[in-house]
């Protein structure tokens, strides 16, 4: 494994594989009758969300705490941040705590690169902007890979605000690691111009790509688009792109319905889709913390066995 | 290198006010790549070009106190005229002052810089203007014309006073808005009608506002996989489009600044087809760098208008070469570190230039041969001083370098290679996108109308 996990784009198939077969066995520690390991006892991990994320900066937390790290939450609203510290400031803050892991959630694309020069810990891109968010990607391949038994090979239809979607990206790069065979779908507004150079097909058309989907995960769509002329109604995008009971009955017995959450019923997703025995919401959730437990334990060379 | 005193004595070197009686003779210089010849620089003009290697200590005709200089292998050039500069003072003069940013053009090879107008209070009334212009007089590293503001405040909404900044003292000709697109188009023909009445120039910041609000990056393939916002190429060729079209319809003259796309390169090639006056500048790093660069995410590499890709760099450096974009600007845009050292949406657009656009022009444009020294000589002195419409008595042999010309001139050895180094540059900031690079050429020596500005590749 490198030092940080900042996108998925650099990260390689076996390693890849490496965290997902590692957050299989930390999925064992998970249901087992004491859930917590030694493995990183007297290592601090900060969570630095400069971002409002209560999921991902909780899921992170029970991570590092069932390896028991040491777990400082640094959140940046409220903090000396808002105060105009900048993010040097706060890494070298956070390099004299003596941090050994940096999750780091920024509005900015590319936050966490910065973050990465300036400290000697390992840092975790728990989300940057609209470029990636690696351990949403590595905890949704392990959730097709629990479910499914596999994931090259898969059909995977990626719905929604792609342009805006760091989850998008991320998966798109790690799922044609694996193999994977990736639509997106999609408003052409919602789609970046440069689509056509990413490893996948590209469809404006939900219902001609359903029934050939394994797996359909369907992103958030911010009610804000729609001022910047995105599309024109929130009834609009949702009869064209919104993932009903209707258009789900087209899916493939077997598929999943997959969404990063938080959703918005009614929108990209009705409550009855979102609550149905495809869907993997709640899965994806548990998941995230056997993942991030997989990461932290690889990048920071935990000590001692998983058994 | 090297000085040695002539016959009859007296000073060698040091410095000599403007016009003076100090007189040069550059020994085997190549005055524009060609043949060596002795040149010699009397009274602020050129005084003479002598067979190569015949001028000694005690050759006839030298005035009293010539220095000579080994010259060999150096090429001479007019002196670099910049039309696009950022001088920052008044205002951010942490980040650099008119001394310092006329250091680092002197020792760029510049002998005049047009400072841009954004300056805190901007440059759009007379008294601005004229403290500009003598804080260059008084640096005295190369000469400075202000450049004046097309808007009050740079806000885009009513003329400002341009009759008085062209009959002030620093008497204006380039006219820009630049940061910001004079976006709104009655405006823009406004100001592209009244500057005739004092054969002023529009220097356009092309860059329509609602295309790219929230930009971060070239819009493409490189955008789409970092997540950052696009600058979409359509939004400065629609508002070349746009603005030649009303230069066109007024009779005016119009200059685009920093034409970064090969769409851009095309529409001015359109224009100038059809007989108007339309000039253009790109800068050194988007003849060299590319957007790639950005997925390091250092925001060294954020400029606006952004890098584009490589076949927009191929079709600019065709451009330049065929004369469609007319000269090369630097966009000297210093920041503190503090506006760089940061993620990079936060970060200030902009990158040092003065230094090193000669040696970047010579990589893009000489090495491979889309130009040759007269070429570069055009591009970099000649055009950009004619756009900028520098004083009326010099502007015929402005920048020139036949005998009779001002001793305006600037010596290259292009045989170094040298590793930038953002340290060891004279700007007050450190933004080069180039630190770490090999760059080809150093400059030896510049001269402000006979007097050294820089010698042996000093500040004089």
């Amino acid at each position: 494994m490198n030092r940080h996990l900042l996108s998925t784009e650099d990260l390689s198939r076996d390693d890849a594989l490496l965290v997902l077969d590692t957050a299989e066995r930390m999925a064992r520690v998970a249901e087992a009758s004491v859930r917590k390991l030694p493995t990183l006892r007297g290592r601090t991990v900060v969570n630095l969300f400069f971002e409002d994320s209560t999921r991902t900066r909780t899921s992170f937390e029970v991570a590092a705490k069932r390896l028991s790290a040491d777990v400082i939450n640094f959140s940046a609203r409220g903090s000396s941040v808002s105060k105009g510290e900048s993010l040097k400031d706060t890494a070298q803050t956070l390099e004299a705590m003596g941090a050994d892991a940096v999750v780091c959630r920024h509005s900015a694309s590319g936050a966490p690169h910065r973050l990465a020069t300036w400290v000697r810990g390992s840092v975790v891109n728990a989300g940057d902007g609209t470029h990636e968010h690696p351990t949403q990607a590595l905890l949704d391949a392990f959730t097709m890979r629990r479910r499914l038994g596999r994931v090259d090979g898969l059909a995977v239809t990626i719905v929604g605000d792609v342009l805006h979607s760091r989850v998008a990206r991320s998966n798109v790069w790690l799922l044609a690691t694996l193999g994977a065979s990736v639509t997106v779908v999609a408003p052409p507004t919602l789609l970046p111009l440069g689509v056509s150079s990413w490893p996948v097909e590209v469809s404006y058309d939900l219902d001609a790509v359903l029934p050939k989907s394994d797996v359909v995960m369907m992103l958030r769509v911010q009610r804000e688009r729609m001022s910047a002329a995105f599309f024109p109604t929130e009834r609009e995008y949702s009869r064209r792109y919104g993932l009903d009971v209707d258009r789900a009955a087209t899916l493939p017995e077997h598929a999943l319905v997959m969404h990063p959450g938080p959703m918005v019923r009614g929108m990209e997703i009705s409550s009855q889709v979102a609550d149905s025995v495809r869907s993997t919401v709640v899965e994806q959730v548990a998941n995230g913390v056997s993942v991030r437990m997989a990461v932290l334990y690889l990048l920071l060379g935990g000590s001692g066995e998983v058994s | 290198m090297t000085a040695g005193a002539g016959g009859t004595g007296g000073p060698a070197g040091g410095p000599a006010a403007g016009g003076s009686g100090q007189s040069w003779v550059l020994r085997q210089v190549r005055p524009l790549g060609g043949d060596p010849v002795d040149v010699l620089l009397t009274d602020g003009v050129v005084a003479a070009w002598r067979p190569a290697g015949s001028t000694g200590p005690d050759s006839d005709g030298l005035p009293p106190g010539t220095t000579i200089l080994d010259t060999a292998g150096l090429i001479m050039l007019p002196g670099l005229v910049d039309l696009h500069t950022h001088l920052r003072e008044p205002g951010r003069e942490d980040a650099e002052t008119v001394e310092s940013g006329t250091r680092a053009a002197a020792l760029g090879g510049y002998t005049t810089v047009f400072a841009m107008a954004n300056t805190n209070p901007v440059a759009d009334t007379a008294g601005v203007v004229e403290q500009v212009w003598r804080l260059g007089l008084d640096a005295g590293h190369c000469d400075v014309r202000p450049v004046g503001a097309v808007t009050v405040g740079l806000a885009g909404e009513r003329l400002a006073e341009l009759g008085a900044m062209a009959t002030s003292a620093a008497e204006v000709r380039v006219f820009s808005d630049d940061g910001h697109c004079v976006s709104d188009a009655l405006l823009m023909r406004r100001a592209l009608e009244y500057v005739k009445a004092f054969d002023g120039v529009i220097a356009q910041h092309a860059e329509e506002p609602r295309l790219t609000a929230g930009a971060q990056m070239n819009e493409g393939a490189m955008a789409a996989r970092l997540g950052l916002p696009g600058w979409p190429a359509v939004a400065e060729e629609a508002i070349i489009a746009r603005d030649a079209l009303l230069a066109g319809h007024v009779g005016s003259r119009l200059h685009v600044c920093h034409v970064s796309t090969a769409g851009s390169v095309d529409l001015i090639r359109w224009a100038k087809a059809k007989g108007w006056q339309v000039t253009a500048e790109v800068t050194p790093h988007h003849l060299l760098l590319t957007d790639d660069l950005v997925s390091s995410f250092d925001p060294v590499y954020k400029v606006n208008p952004p890098l584009r890709t490589a076949a927009d760099v191929a079709a600019l450096r065709a451009g330049l070469a065929d004369g469609t974009i007319d000269c090369v600007a630097t966009d000297h845009a210093p920041h503190a570190l503090e506006d760089k050292e940061t993620e990079w949406a936060a970060a200030r657009p902009g990158m040092l230039g003065l230094q090193t656009a000669l040696s970047v022009v010579m990589e893009t444009m000489v090495i491979p041969g889309h130009l040759d020294w007269a070429g570069v000589a055009d591009r970099m002195a000649l055009a950009p001083a004619r756009i900028g419409g520098l004083p009326r008595p010099a502007a015929q042999r402005w920048s020139s370098i036949a005998v009779g010309a001002p001793a305006t001139v600037t010596l290259l050895d292009p045989s170094p290679w040298r590793v930038v180094e953002a340290d060891a540059l004279a700007s007050r900031s450190r933004n080069t996108p180039y630190a770490g690079r090999s760059l080809p050429g150093a400059i030896r020596a510049t001269f402000l109308r006979g007097r050294p500005t820089v010698l042996d590749g000093k500040v004089v």
